[in-house]
């Protein structure tokens, strides 16, 4: 790999492109005409404008990137999250364009992005499920029934949906019917396919994950994150190793989700995402996610390991190099996302021009921004700004030190999401564990009175 | 009475890529009605029409860019 085109932009295009500088790989930004002055195209090697402002027209477009790459001469596509990076077709063309493809095999994006179908792997896999249907629901099934078995609450998914999308819930027999027909149509009209199956729900839950990493032939996890600070399944806060966690369900997530890799001969890193009910002290299976994740700093900063570079390397055809017994996990880390939207009115998105930017310092402390002060955030794209990372030798310390990073933090000109974070980190629920999914939403005077 | 969007954004006409307009030029429109979609940030918020009327022409194309107070329809 010599030349590393970077088909995404943000925090995450900065992050990869340093990494990249560190191993000698020269960098080519890909931009919309409304990040033609972003941050990424200063510290990218290249910069080229490949469409307008939405994303549709730039980002998402296949041809677009492609000509970019062929006009640059760059050799490998690195697709970030979200945008490109878990679209088999695109993956396919990069690889029958002669270049790298810095992802999983297109198969492997396609076998986890049908949830039913990696429901089944992942049952394969010896991964503990919740209770549900082995498959989408077909129009034989006598679905009362089945839904009788399963037990209420339990929620209808859409087989093409993820992140949170093509998930409703229903509380009864009653609405049952009602319900599937209606995500049925929703799922038709976002994902393209109207298959749905049920599973289980979890009404105080809390998100854990497990991270892996693996060559095609061996395989290691990196440990676990939780991710239950979310807001309408949007995480917010994360952290690494998930805590209170008993040892066995641990040792269960981490093994299987290597097990579940391992038969899928997975190449890359990958996010095997759970839900664990801390009344019963069951974990159960979500989906798989196929590429870097936003919150794959707290693993770094507890491991050492570098998952970029991991990525990068694998993705040449190195070998993973290493096992399980040479990963140590020292510590916890936590991760504050900085998002561009004002908590105190329904999180309306707050575009504008950043005219303050500091940033928190200080031993443990790591800031990963797409941004500079003077640069413009656009109405366009996601609001996520960048995100702290903090680590410290336990917990506690960890938090305390989180406290005091995020008093340093000041960002004026725009509204951000820094005081709601100042608030989570302080809560004693968060301290004590107690929080889950849905807690930010059940607490007005987080939603409501955050500044 | 124009439409004119108080956010800026990616103006839309259609619910989804594969679905009809919401209404095309010509059409009579009543109050309150939705005549498109802006995105700001991947929030997806309608477009209304304050008043009925005809709608006579839109002033932003499909996948236009809005900024706020961008007149994004014309209504008799």
């Amino acid at each position: 790999m010599k030349k590393l085109l970077i088909a995404n932009r943000g925090e995450i295009a900065v992050r990869i492109i340093r990494t990249a500088r560190e191993m000698g790989i020269a960098t080519v930004a890909v931009v919309s005409e409304a990040d033609e002055f972003a941050y990424v195209a200063e510290v990218a090697d290249e910069v080229i404008v490949i469409g307008p402002p939405p994303a549709g027209l730039s980002y998402l477009n296949h041809e677009s990137v492609l000509r970019a790459a062929a006009d640059t001469g760059a050799d490998a596509v690195h697709p970030g999250y979200g945008f490109l990076s878990e679209n088999a077709e695109f993956a396919r063309k990069v690889i029958a364009a002669g270049l790298i493809w810095v992802g999983p095999a297109p198969e492997s994006i396609e076998l986890m992005g049908d949830k039913s179908r990696a429901r089944r792997a992942a049952q394969d896999a010896g991964v503990p499920t919740l209770p549900g249907t082995q498959s989408a629901l077909s129009d034989d099934d006598d679905v009362p029934s089945i839904a009788a078995q399963i037990g209420y609450p339990l929620v209808v998914k859409a087989s093409a949906g993820g992140g949170g999308k093509g998930i409703r819930l229903v509380k009864s027999a009653e609405s049952l019917l009602e319900t599937i027909e209606i995500a049925r149509a929703e799922a038709q009209a976002a994902f393209n396919s109207s298959e749905v199956y049920l599973e289980k729900f979890i009404t105080h839950a809390r998100h854990v994950e497990v991270q892996i990493l693996g060559d095609g032939i061996d395989f290691v996890h990196l440990g676990d994150r939780d991710c239950s600070m979310q807001r309408q399944q949007q995480k917010i806060l994360e952290e690494a190793p998930a805590p209170n966690l008993p040892d066995e369900i641990r040792k269960r997530i981490r093994d299987t989700s290597v097990e579940l890799v391992r038969k899928a001969h997975y190449v890359g890193v990958g996010t095997i995402e759970f839900l664990y009910d801390p009344t019963t002290q069951e974990a159960a299976f979500i989906e798989m996610n196929t590429r870097i994740q936003v919150e794959h700093t707290v693993t770094e900063a507890i491991t050492g390991i570098d998952m970029i570079r991991e990525q990068l390397r694998i993705a040449s055809g190195e070998k993973l190099g290493f096992t399980q017994n040479d990963i140590v996990f020292t510590g916890s880390a936590l991760e504050f996302r900085i998002n561009a939207e004002d908590p105190a009115n329904k999180f309306m998105p707050s575009p504008g021009t950043i005219d303050v930017l500091t940033l928190p310092g200080g031993l443990g402390v790591r800031s990963d921004f797409g941004f500079t002060a003077g640069k413009s955030v656009a109405p366009y794209y996601d609001s996520l700004l960048g995100k702290i990372i903090v680590w410290a030798p336990t917990r506690q310390a960890a938090i305390r030190r989180s406290e005091r990073a995020l008093s340093e933090v000041d960002i004026q000109g725009i509204k951000t999401t820094t005081g709601l974070l100042r608030k989570l980190v302080s809560l004693a629920d968060f301290e004590n564990v107690k929080h889950h999914t849905k807690y930010i939403e059940s607490d007005v005077d987080l939603i409501g009175g955050a500044k | 009475m124009d439409i004119i969007s108080p956010l800026p954004g990616v103006f839309y006409r259609k619910p989804g890529p594969d679905k009809e307009p919401y209404v095309k030029e010509g059409d009579t429109v009543a109050a309150g009605q939705t005549i498109g979609l802006v995105e700001i940030m991947k929030q997806f918020s309608e477009v209304r029409a304050e008043s009925a009327g005809v709608l006579l022409e839109f002033k932003i194309d499909d996948f236009g860019i809005v900024n706020p107070g961008d007149v994004v329809a014309v209504m008799e």
